[in-house]
């Protein structure tokens, strides 16, 4: 299953929660922000989302800047 | 580092409630090395300092946010919304950085010039609206333009924010009088950001009775950072010093320090 992610299209396993998503990618769930289909998935609840075909997602962090 | 603190009456700024004993904040961008960032923070003695928000980077999903080499129990974390050209961006980026779970701070910039960054105030305003209606305490990046900065107070921000000078140019305080007004008028902190280019930049900027200054390429962009942190550190306290001790006035003739009596025939 295709979806978006930063901007790229991405493989990931069919019916993953947007958890699961981040730990198929190596990602530590308390170091990210997700926003999926232009809304922020607060860290709690990202166990229950459910990752569609095509879905966007957007991982952030934080980087320097001033 | 005491450097005349003893003798400065003063009382720590306080914006949006959090209160600091530093005067000097700093940005995070543009370091040679992760290194010399954190070496550099610890000699400028801020307590706030800002990052921005960006991407993951998937292909290296091991690199380290900036996150990873500051510890945020002994700092204040600005998230910014540089970069944002439009204030439906520059809200979308204040509410993932606050979703990052720090606190509701922002430093609010809205870009309306490629070539100059200086700020869209128009959409700047709008966005600060929107913001402190959703629980921000919001601190805008703005221009040194009094009418702006009383309509951001108005809006409800915590502190304004007037620039020195162009972002990265290290061209100083441009407009002293203007600063000087925005800070009169205003009953928010200010807050000088960007365009410190050296410590006599900063001292100047302070003397002019602004609550506080952010800078960011001035200290990463010297040869030696920390050492440069270390000058600017000592130039915000100093002019803060200067800016409570009054300052003699200007006068167009001299006069002289030596008693014109008692002079030799």
């Amino acid at each position: 299953m295709d979806v978006v992610i930063n901007g790229e299209r991405k493989q990931v396993t069919h019916g993953a929660t947007l958890l699961e998503l981040l730990k198929e990618l190596d990602l530590d769930p308390r170091a990210v922000v997700v926003e999926h289909n232009a809304r922020i998935v607060r860290r709690a609840g990202l166990g229950d989302v459910t990752v569609a075909e095509g879905d966007a997602i957007e991982l952030v962090h934080f980087v320097g800047g001033g | 580092m005491t450097t005349a603190v003893e003798t400065l009456r003063d009382e720590p700024l306080t914006i949006g409630g959090r209160t600091f004993q530093s005067r000097l904040m700093v940005g995070t961008g543009k370091y040679p090395d992760m290194d010399t960032m954190v070496r550099a923070i610890d000699a400028s003695g801020a307590e706030v300092v800002t990052v921005a928000v960006r991407r993951v980077n998937l292909d290296r999903s091991k690199e380290s946010s900036v996150l990873h080499f500051l510890d945020p129990k002994k700092i204040f974390l600005l998230a910014n919304t540089a970069g944002c050209y439009t204030a439906a961006d520059a809200i979308r980026y204040a509410r993932l950085a606050r979703e990052a779970g720090f606190n509701d701070f922002v430093k609010l910039e809205v870009i309306g010039d490629e070539e100059t960054l200086l700020p869209d105030v128009a959409a700047l305003l709008e966005a600060a609206k929107v913001l402190v209606q959703e629980g921000f305490k919001v601190l805008a990046y703005t221009n040194d333009d009094l009418v702006t900065a009383l309509r951001l107070e108005d809006a409800g921000c915590a502190a304004v924010m007037p620039l020195a000078s162009p972002i990265g140019s290290g061209l100083g305080l441009l407009n002293p009088f203007s600063v000087r007004t925005i800070k009169r008028r205003l009953r928010v902190p200010v807050i000088v950001d960007a365009g410190v280019g050296t410590a006599s930049d900063a001292c100047v900027t302070m003397e002019q009775g602004v609550d506080g200054i952010l800078m960011n390429t001035a200290i990463a962009a010297a040869q030696d950072p920390v050492s440069m942190a270390h000058a600017m550190r000592l130039a915000t306290i100093a002019g803060r010093a200067a800016w409570l001790a009054g300052r003699m006035p200007r006068r167009e003739v001299a006069m002289p320090s030596s008693p014109t009596r008692g002079m030799l025939d």
